[in-house]
Protein backbone atom coordinates (compact mmCIF):
# COMPACT_ATOMS: atom_id res chain seq x y z
CA UNK A 1 0.00 0.00 0.00
CA UNK A 2 1.30 3.43 -0.87
CA UNK A 3 1.35 6.19 1.71
CA UNK A 4 -1.79 8.34 1.64
CA UNK A 5 0.09 11.49 0.75
CA UNK A 6 1.57 9.93 -2.35
CA UNK A 7 -1.71 8.49 -3.60
CA UNK A 8 -3.43 11.82 -2.89
CA UNK A 9 -0.82 13.53 -5.00
CA UNK A 10 -1.29 10.99 -7.77
CA UNK A 11 -5.04 11.55 -7.71
CA UNK A 12 -4.64 15.28 -8.02
CA UNK A 13 -2.20 15.23 -10.92
CA UNK A 14 -3.76 12.42 -12.93
CA UNK A 15 -6.46 13.74 -15.29
CA UNK A 16 -9.81 11.93 -15.40
CA UNK A 17 -10.11 9.97 -18.63
CA UNK A 18 -13.30 8.98 -20.41
CA UNK A 19 -13.60 7.01 -23.62
CA UNK A 20 -16.54 7.03 -26.03
CA UNK A 21 -17.27 5.14 -29.21
CA UNK A 22 -18.98 7.29 -31.81
CA UNK A 23 -21.39 5.14 -33.78
CA UNK A 24 -21.22 6.03 -37.46
CA UNK A 25 -24.52 4.50 -38.46
CA UNK A 26 -27.06 7.01 -37.35
CA UNK A 27 -27.55 10.59 -36.36
CA UNK A 28 -29.81 9.74 -33.49
CA UNK A 29 -26.95 8.57 -31.35
CA UNK A 30 -24.51 11.23 -32.57
CA UNK A 31 -24.29 13.64 -29.69
CA UNK A 32 -24.62 11.05 -26.96
CA UNK A 33 -20.97 11.40 -26.00
CA UNK A 34 -21.19 15.21 -25.95
CA UNK A 35 -24.32 15.13 -23.83
CA UNK A 36 -22.60 12.77 -21.36
CA UNK A 37 -19.55 15.01 -21.21
CA UNK A 38 -21.83 17.97 -20.58
CA UNK A 39 -23.42 16.17 -17.61
CA UNK A 40 -20.04 15.14 -16.27
CA UNK A 41 -18.63 18.67 -16.39
CA UNK A 42 -21.75 19.94 -14.67
CA UNK A 43 -21.15 17.48 -11.83
CA UNK A 44 -17.58 18.74 -11.59
CA UNK A 45 -18.89 22.31 -11.23
CA UNK A 46 -17.24 23.65 -14.37
CA UNK A 47 -18.51 27.13 -15.39
CA UNK A 48 -21.68 26.88 -17.55
CA UNK A 49 -20.30 28.95 -20.45
CA UNK A 50 -17.21 26.74 -20.64
CA UNK A 51 -19.35 23.60 -20.52
CA UNK A 52 -21.33 25.02 -23.40
CA UNK A 53 -18.20 25.66 -25.48
CA UNK A 54 -16.76 22.22 -24.78
CA UNK A 55 -19.91 20.24 -25.46
CA UNK A 56 -20.76 22.11 -28.68
CA UNK A 57 -17.22 21.67 -30.04
CA UNK A 58 -17.30 17.98 -29.19
CA UNK A 59 -20.73 17.56 -30.82
CA UNK A 60 -19.45 19.17 -34.03
CA UNK A 61 -16.58 16.71 -33.98
CA UNK A 62 -18.90 13.77 -33.43
CA UNK A 63 -21.14 14.88 -36.29
CA UNK A 64 -18.13 15.21 -38.59
CA UNK A 65 -17.06 11.67 -37.76
CA UNK A 66 -20.56 10.38 -38.53
CA UNK A 67 -20.87 12.33 -41.80
CA UNK A 68 -17.42 11.68 -43.20
CA UNK A 69 -15.78 8.72 -41.46
CA UNK A 70 -18.44 6.18 -40.39
CA UNK A 71 -17.79 7.07 -36.78
CA UNK A 72 -14.69 6.85 -34.65
CA UNK A 73 -13.79 7.31 -31.03
CA UNK A 74 -13.45 10.13 -28.58
CA UNK A 75 -11.25 10.49 -25.52
CA UNK A 76 -11.86 13.17 -22.97
CA UNK A 77 -9.25 14.10 -20.38
CA UNK A 78 -10.30 16.36 -17.55
CA UNK A 79 -7.44 17.89 -15.61
CA UNK A 80 -7.44 20.54 -12.90
CA UNK A 81 -6.94 23.43 -15.26
CA UNK A 82 -7.99 22.16 -18.70
CA UNK A 83 -10.05 19.70 -20.69
CA UNK A 84 -8.54 17.91 -23.69
CA UNK A 85 -10.71 16.16 -26.27
CA UNK A 86 -9.18 13.82 -28.82
CA UNK A 87 -11.34 12.63 -31.71
CA UNK A 88 -9.98 9.84 -33.87
CA UNK A 89 -11.33 8.24 -37.03
CA UNK A 90 -10.22 5.99 -39.89
CA UNK A 91 -12.07 8.04 -42.48
CA UNK A 92 -10.93 9.49 -45.82
CA UNK A 93 -8.85 12.26 -44.24
CA UNK A 94 -8.92 15.98 -45.08
CA UNK A 95 -7.02 16.80 -48.30
CA UNK A 96 -6.97 20.57 -47.74
CA UNK A 97 -7.17 21.49 -44.07
CA UNK A 98 -7.02 25.25 -44.72
CA UNK A 99 -10.02 25.03 -47.04
CA UNK A 100 -11.89 22.81 -44.58
CA UNK A 101 -11.36 25.44 -41.88
CA UNK A 102 -13.03 28.23 -43.87
CA UNK A 103 -16.61 29.09 -42.93
CA UNK A 104 -19.14 27.81 -45.43
CA UNK A 105 -16.90 25.25 -47.12
CA UNK A 106 -18.53 21.82 -46.99
CA UNK A 107 -18.22 18.46 -48.69
CA UNK A 108 -21.28 17.01 -46.96
CA UNK A 109 -23.79 15.19 -49.19
CA UNK A 110 -27.32 16.51 -49.79
CA UNK A 111 -29.04 14.06 -47.43
CA UNK A 112 -26.91 15.40 -44.60
CA UNK A 113 -27.69 18.99 -45.54
CA UNK A 114 -31.39 18.20 -45.46
CA UNK A 115 -30.94 17.36 -41.78
CA UNK A 116 -29.55 20.81 -41.09
CA UNK A 117 -25.88 19.86 -41.05
CA UNK A 118 -23.18 20.36 -43.67
CA UNK A 119 -23.25 24.16 -43.57
CA UNK A 120 -19.47 24.31 -43.47
CA UNK A 121 -19.41 25.59 -39.89
CA UNK A 122 -18.34 22.47 -37.99
CA UNK A 123 -14.57 22.91 -37.93
CA UNK A 124 -14.86 26.72 -37.65
CA UNK A 125 -17.08 26.25 -34.57
CA UNK A 126 -14.58 23.81 -33.07
CA UNK A 127 -11.84 26.39 -33.55
CA UNK A 128 -14.06 29.18 -32.26
CA UNK A 129 -14.96 27.41 -29.03
CA UNK A 130 -11.62 25.75 -28.17
CA UNK A 131 -8.44 27.39 -26.92
CA UNK A 132 -6.36 25.27 -29.24
CA UNK A 133 -7.25 22.99 -32.13
CA UNK A 134 -4.83 20.60 -33.81
CA UNK A 135 -5.74 18.64 -36.93
CA UNK A 136 -3.65 15.66 -37.82
CA UNK A 137 -5.02 14.17 -41.04
CA UNK A 138 -3.71 11.75 -43.61
CA UNK A 139 -5.69 11.20 -46.82
CA UNK A 140 -6.85 7.60 -47.00
CA UNK A 141 -5.87 6.92 -43.40
CA UNK A 142 -7.92 9.08 -41.09
CA UNK A 143 -8.05 12.16 -38.95
CA UNK A 144 -7.20 12.95 -35.35
CA UNK A 145 -8.40 16.21 -33.89
CA UNK A 146 -7.21 17.47 -30.55
CA UNK A 147 -8.95 20.34 -28.80
CA UNK A 148 -7.86 21.93 -25.55
CA UNK A 149 -10.10 24.08 -23.36
CA UNK A 150 -8.50 25.99 -20.48
CA UNK A 151 -10.38 26.83 -17.29
CA UNK B 1 -38.76 38.76 -16.67
CA UNK B 2 -39.98 36.94 -19.77
CA UNK B 3 -40.50 33.28 -18.97
CA UNK B 4 -41.06 30.53 -21.52
CA UNK B 5 -44.59 30.10 -20.16
CA UNK B 6 -45.41 33.78 -20.70
CA UNK B 7 -43.85 33.72 -24.15
CA UNK B 8 -45.95 30.69 -25.12
CA UNK B 9 -49.13 32.37 -23.87
CA UNK B 10 -48.39 35.62 -25.67
CA UNK B 11 -47.68 33.78 -28.93
CA UNK B 12 -50.74 31.59 -28.42
CA UNK B 13 -48.44 28.69 -29.13
CA UNK B 14 -49.12 25.01 -29.20
CA UNK B 15 -47.20 23.55 -26.24
CA UNK B 16 -45.47 20.41 -27.37
CA UNK B 17 -43.28 20.03 -24.28
CA UNK B 18 -42.80 22.40 -21.39
CA UNK B 19 -40.76 20.79 -18.62
CA UNK B 20 -39.24 24.13 -17.66
CA UNK B 21 -41.97 26.80 -17.91
CA UNK B 22 -40.14 29.25 -15.64
CA UNK B 23 -36.93 29.33 -17.67
CA UNK B 24 -36.11 32.92 -18.59
CA UNK B 25 -35.95 33.98 -22.24
CA UNK B 26 -33.17 36.54 -22.61
CA UNK B 27 -32.82 36.78 -26.37
CA UNK B 28 -33.58 35.13 -29.66
CA UNK B 29 -32.02 33.46 -32.67
CA UNK B 30 -33.49 32.12 -35.87
CA UNK B 31 -32.00 29.60 -38.29
CA UNK B 32 -32.26 26.05 -39.55
CA UNK B 33 -28.61 25.24 -40.15
CA UNK B 34 -27.59 23.58 -36.93
CA UNK B 35 -23.95 24.61 -36.86
CA UNK B 36 -24.91 28.23 -37.33
CA UNK B 37 -27.23 27.90 -34.36
CA UNK B 38 -24.47 26.31 -32.27
CA UNK B 39 -22.01 28.99 -33.34
CA UNK B 40 -24.28 32.00 -32.89
CA UNK B 41 -27.21 31.36 -30.54
CA UNK B 42 -26.73 32.36 -26.93
CA UNK B 43 -27.68 30.56 -23.76
CA UNK B 44 -31.25 31.62 -22.85
CA UNK B 45 -32.33 32.42 -26.42
CA UNK B 46 -35.67 31.50 -27.92
CA UNK B 47 -34.59 29.53 -31.01
CA UNK B 48 -37.01 29.93 -33.90
CA UNK B 49 -36.73 27.25 -36.58
CA UNK B 50 -38.55 25.06 -39.07
CA UNK B 51 -36.06 22.20 -38.69
CA UNK B 52 -37.89 19.38 -36.96
CA UNK B 53 -35.65 16.30 -36.74
CA UNK B 54 -34.05 14.67 -33.71
CA UNK B 55 -30.85 16.69 -33.96
CA UNK B 56 -32.78 19.81 -32.97
CA UNK B 57 -33.07 18.36 -29.45
CA UNK B 58 -29.30 17.81 -29.18
CA UNK B 59 -28.52 21.27 -30.51
CA UNK B 60 -31.01 22.94 -28.15
CA UNK B 61 -29.54 21.00 -25.25
CA UNK B 62 -25.91 21.77 -26.05
CA UNK B 63 -26.57 25.42 -26.93
CA UNK B 64 -28.64 25.81 -23.77
CA UNK B 65 -31.42 27.72 -25.52
CA UNK B 66 -34.48 28.43 -23.33
CA UNK B 67 -37.10 27.19 -25.79
CA UNK B 68 -37.38 25.91 -29.35
CA UNK B 69 -40.13 27.73 -31.26
CA UNK B 70 -41.23 25.84 -34.37
CA UNK B 71 -42.55 28.33 -36.93
CA UNK B 72 -44.97 27.72 -39.84
CA UNK B 73 -46.93 25.24 -37.74
CA UNK B 74 -44.10 22.73 -37.96
CA UNK B 75 -44.40 19.84 -35.54
CA UNK B 76 -41.19 18.02 -34.58
CA UNK B 77 -40.97 14.32 -35.32
CA UNK B 78 -41.48 11.70 -32.63
CA UNK B 79 -37.76 11.03 -32.13
CA UNK B 80 -37.14 14.74 -31.57
CA UNK B 81 -39.87 14.99 -28.94
CA UNK B 82 -38.58 11.87 -27.21
CA UNK B 83 -35.01 13.20 -27.12
CA UNK B 84 -36.20 16.61 -25.93
CA UNK B 85 -38.20 15.08 -23.10
CA UNK B 86 -35.09 13.25 -21.88
CA UNK B 87 -33.25 16.54 -21.56
CA UNK B 88 -36.03 18.81 -20.25
CA UNK B 89 -36.18 20.93 -23.37
CA UNK B 90 -39.11 23.29 -23.94
CA UNK B 91 -40.77 22.92 -27.37
CA UNK B 92 -43.58 25.07 -28.72
CA UNK B 93 -45.08 25.54 -32.18
CA UNK B 94 -46.80 28.51 -33.82
CA UNK B 95 -48.58 28.87 -37.19
CA UNK B 96 -46.81 32.13 -38.14
CA UNK B 97 -43.62 32.34 -40.14
CA UNK B 98 -40.22 32.92 -38.54
CA UNK B 99 -40.19 36.64 -39.33
CA UNK B 100 -43.50 37.32 -37.58
CA UNK B 101 -42.55 35.18 -34.59
CA UNK B 102 -39.19 36.90 -34.19
CA UNK B 103 -40.82 40.31 -34.44
CA UNK B 104 -43.28 39.34 -31.69
CA UNK B 105 -40.49 38.00 -29.45
CA UNK B 106 -38.40 41.11 -30.04
CA UNK B 107 -41.34 43.31 -28.96
CA UNK B 108 -41.70 41.28 -25.76
CA UNK B 109 -38.00 41.57 -25.06
CA UNK B 110 -38.12 45.27 -26.00
CA UNK B 111 -35.07 44.95 -28.24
Amino acid sequence: MRPASESDGALMSEPLHFHFDVNGDDFTSAGEASVQVKKLLRQLDVAPELIRRISIAMYEGEINMVIHAHGGDADVFIAEDEVTIRLRDDGPGIPDVEKAMSEGYSTAPDNIRALGFGAGMGLPNMKRYSDSLTIDSLVGKGTTITMVFRF
Amino acid sequence: MLTVKRLAEALNANRILMPEPNREVTGGYTGDLLSWVMGRAQSGDAWVTIMSNVNVAAVAQLSDTAVVVFAEGVVPDEAAVRAASLHDINLISVPEGAFAVCAAIARMLEV
